[in-house]
């Protein structure tokens, strides 16, 4: 065990990937030399050569689109985008290429890509450095999607995603980029829980709390405050986006009868409705309440001297506890 | 008045215009430059003088090579020249520079060249017949391009990759595809007709452009692989707006990457004129990245050959990559749902058909004594063998099961997508067989 930030541990991850299979590169703006805007790739192309670690040109659609072309040649190419906000320009390549062509060619091309994006808010950027576009990608066949929210996640489901044959958005929670944790780096990522699985961070019994992503430390936060009060909170980190592991939030459910899902994506459309609709389906009978959704709002990412309304938080998600159990809240009075 | 005006629609989508084409002589160019004079005497509409300055296109003037397109007309420069080596008549011209690249073109081989470019518009005839007969959902004819692919793909070797768009089946015959799978696409029986790396060939792109990254990402590849194979990619003149084929274009020339970015400009995309899409020259636009670039008559099989093997040649020996523009006609409509007259001047359609691709190659061979009766009849026998093969491959091509939806979309196992297809699998079981569910549904 090795106490790192989860920064490093995604560097060591990729590191042990590009060590372990030759037809591994990553492709990037300022990944190379400078190593990351966010340092995320230091050191790689020092010891891995320009070939392996490329820096591209500014042309989010060339780096992805030109992947394509890597895979389809046998490489399995790592691209990262710089900020959650500049991945639209390839948003073709991404959907209608990356996505589909496994499809297209009844399964002769494989695209063994992994997409990189740091995502989400909290760090007091100026707009499109904040964004949380998981749902775009979720909602997109042939895409999986996953966010890890510790770095023994991150070091373990960057490599699960480079070896997956299929194509992998992977969020990068960037504000727990300096975050430190304990990493097994000698974890084989094979014996290691699969990334499509959730996982529960901390048991309860009252309610189930799913968040995933840079939320997961508010939520077991928030679950060790409700603790204080005498009530008992189920954290579950989705790790998966696409798919969800449904399997796991309706166990909980079914436990404790009570759903709040929580993300700093806008609300409307997004993974919580997935949750809350897929649960409802699956243990109607089991629950004791709607379940609640804490999200972002529905607006574009708002300057940094208001993102802390947008963005839920420790107060925010435990009043969205209060109302799974039917004590007094912010909405009391409003709901039928 | 014309004849091409009286011309009418159907001829259009069965081709024929193509053989009013073979038998047109010296007098139908002169009648197209009398046609250019006319419509400067007269009041002239905006399309007309589209149709005029293309006439000053004309590639065959006095068996040299044409300087100046309608692009470099409106620029006011002087523009790349265009190289040809045979002429709309039939004349071999020489050019010092292109001429060694075909010299070992044997008079067999050059008859086999003729055999591709007949053969590929038998194919598109009896496609395009196919969808008028209800086989096909749609089709998107090459009819006047079959130079420009017959050519370029001729050039290739079996290891370098071809990345098409939609419209290069002629690519893809030569490649080997088999005819079936060239058409399982537009049947609507899949949406990839084969497995790309048996042939080296990807399947068709539809998003205009997009394939022009996956070549240069591929070649990428060969570059890392120390091969020295190359890629090539098809794209056409609106494809050029496209950002994708930009980024293409700045990827490519900073990695020198061993890549051939051929432009077919058959002059529309659907129904915008290429002088929508392009202030200059195309050829410029390759240039304008330190491409270097060449501007062919792609209507002139040699000519495109030539070209081709000049990039390819560059590629293999680490020069990179290469811009060519193929200066074409798309003569029959975007698709079978297109209507091109609602946006195209007969006159243009008709100066074209005097370029027209296979005329000249006929009128060469013709004139080395080629061109015999038993030649004729043999390329016409394998053309309508070609065609009955192609017919019996689509109307015998099985269709899709029912659950065939869900194959595909991911190479691991998928909760989600599994349990649609469980639930969708016990819905058509509901029927008690899911067969008779889907034919009872047909039926109704």
């Amino acid at each position: 065990m090795t106490q790192m930030t989860f920064a490093r541990a995604i560097n060591s991850g990729l590191r042990r990937s590009l060590d372990n299979d030759p037809k591994v590169l990553l492709m990037g703006e300022d990944i190379g030399t400078l190593g990351g805007v966010f340092r995320v790739t230091d050191g790689l192309q020092k010891d891995f050569g320009k070939h392996r670690v490329v820096d591209t040109p500014l042309a989010e659609s060339g780096i992805v689109g030109t992947a394509v072309g890597l895979a389809y040649r046998g490489y399995r190419p790592v691209v990262e985008i710089q900020f959650d906000g500049f991945v639209y320009p390839a948003f073709d390549q991404i959907v209608s290429q990356v996505a589909k062509m496994h499809y297209r060619s009844r399964g002769a091309v494989k695209m063994p890509i992994t997409i990189r994006i740091p995502f989400g808010g909290g760090i007091g950027s100026p707009e499109h450095h904040s964004e949380s576009p998981e749902a775009y990608f979720a909602h997109t066949a042939g895409l999986r999607v996953v966010t890890p929210a510790s770095p023994q996640d991150a070091h373990t489901m960057i490599q699960q995603a480079i070896s997956c044959d299929d194509p992998v958005v992977f969020f990068e929670p960037k504000r727990r980029y300096h975050d430190k944790g304990e990493v097994d780096e000698s974890l084989d990522p094979n014996s290691a829980p699969p990334m499509g699985q959730a996982r529960v961070v901390t048991d309860g019994s009252d309610v189930t709390l799913v968040a995933y992503g840079p939320l997961v430390k508010t939520a077991r936060d928030a679950a060790t405050a409700a603790a204080d009060e005498g009530v008992s909170v189920e954290v579950i980190d989705l790790r998966s986006l696409a798919p969800v592991d449904f399997a796991t939030v309706e166990a909980s459910v079914r436990k404790t009868g009570r759903l709040v899902i929580t993300h700093e994506a806008g609300q409307s459309g997004g993974l919580g409705a997935e949750v809350a609709a897929s649960i409802t389906e699956r243990c109607f009978y089991h629950l004791e309440a709607a379940p609640v959704r804490i999200t972002g709002f529905d607006v574009p990412y708002p300057y940094s001297k208001v993102e802390m309304h947008h963005l839920p938080n420790l107060d925010r998600i435990l009043d969205g506890v209060d109302r799974a159990l039917g004590r007094p809240n912010s909405l009391s009075g409003l709901e039928g | 008045m014309h004849c091409a005006q009286f011309l009418p629609r159907w001829l259009y989508h069965l081709n024929i215009v193509s053989m009013v084409t073979i038998n047109r002589g010296k007098g139908a160019r002169e009648a197209g430059k009398r046609r250019y004079h006319e419509s400067c005497r007269g009041m002239v509409t905006r399309r007309q003088k589209v149709a005029a300055t293309v006439v000053t296109d004309d590639a065959g003037q006095g068996g040299t090579i044409a300087g100046q397109d309608n692009n470099a007309g409106r620029r006011g420069g002087a523009g790349h020249s265009m190289v040809q080596l045979i002429t709309p008549t039939g004349e071999r011209v020489s050019h010092p520079e292109y001429d060694p690249w075909v010299r070992d073109v044997s008079d067999e081989q050059l008859c086999s060249l003729y055999e591709d470019l007949v053969v590929i518009r038998r194919i598109d005839k009896e496609a395009t017949a196919l969808q008028r007969q209800g086989e096909l959902g749609l089709w998107p004819p090459l009819l006047g391009q079959e130079a420009s692919q017959v050519g370029s793909v001729r050039s290739l070797r079996d290891d370098d990759f071809i990345f098409p768009s939609y419209r290069e089946n002629g690519v893809a015959y030569c490649r080997g595809v088999d005819l079936a799978d060239i058409l399982r696409v537009w049947r609507g029986a899949a949406s990839g007709g084969w497995d790309p790396y048996a042939v080296n060939m990807a399947i068709p792109q539809i998003v205009i452009g997009a394939q022009t990254l996956h070549a240069t990402g591929y070649a990428m590849g060969i570059q890392n692989d120390g091969a020295d194979s190359a890629a090539i990619v098809y794209f056409g003149d609106g494809a050029t707006s496209e950002g994708d084929v930009n980024e293409a274009m700045v990827f490519a020339a900073s990695f020198q990457v061993p890549l051939v970015l051929f432009c077919q400009n058959n002059h529309w995309a659907i129904s915008e004129p290429v002088r929508l899409q392009s202030h200059t020259q195309l050829v410029d636009r390759g240039a304008g990245f330190g491409i270097p670039s060449m501007r062919v008559d792609g209507n002139d099989v040699l000519a495109v050959m030539a070209a081709t093997r000049v990039a390819l040649d560059r590629a293999r020996r680490g020069g990179g990559p290469t811009f060519i523009e193929a200066v074409t006609y798309r003569m029959g409509p975007h698709t079978t749902a297109d209507d091109p007259t609602r946006y195209r001047d007969p006159n243009e359609l008709e100066d074209w058909a005097a370029k027209d691709p296979i005329g000249r190659v006929h009128a060469l061979l013709d004139r080395k004594g080629l061109f015999t009766a038993e030649f004729e009849a043999g390329v016409r026998t394998k053309a309508d063998a070609v065609a009955r093969e192609l017919r019996a491959g689509c109307v015998g091509m099985p269709d899709p099961e029912p659950l065939d939806v869900f194959k595909h979309v991911y190479s691991t196992p998928n909760s989600w997508l599994d349990r649609q297809q469980d639930h969708y699998s016990r819905y058509l079981a509901s029927f008690g067989d899911p067969a008779g569910a889907t034919q009872e549904e047909g039926a109704r």
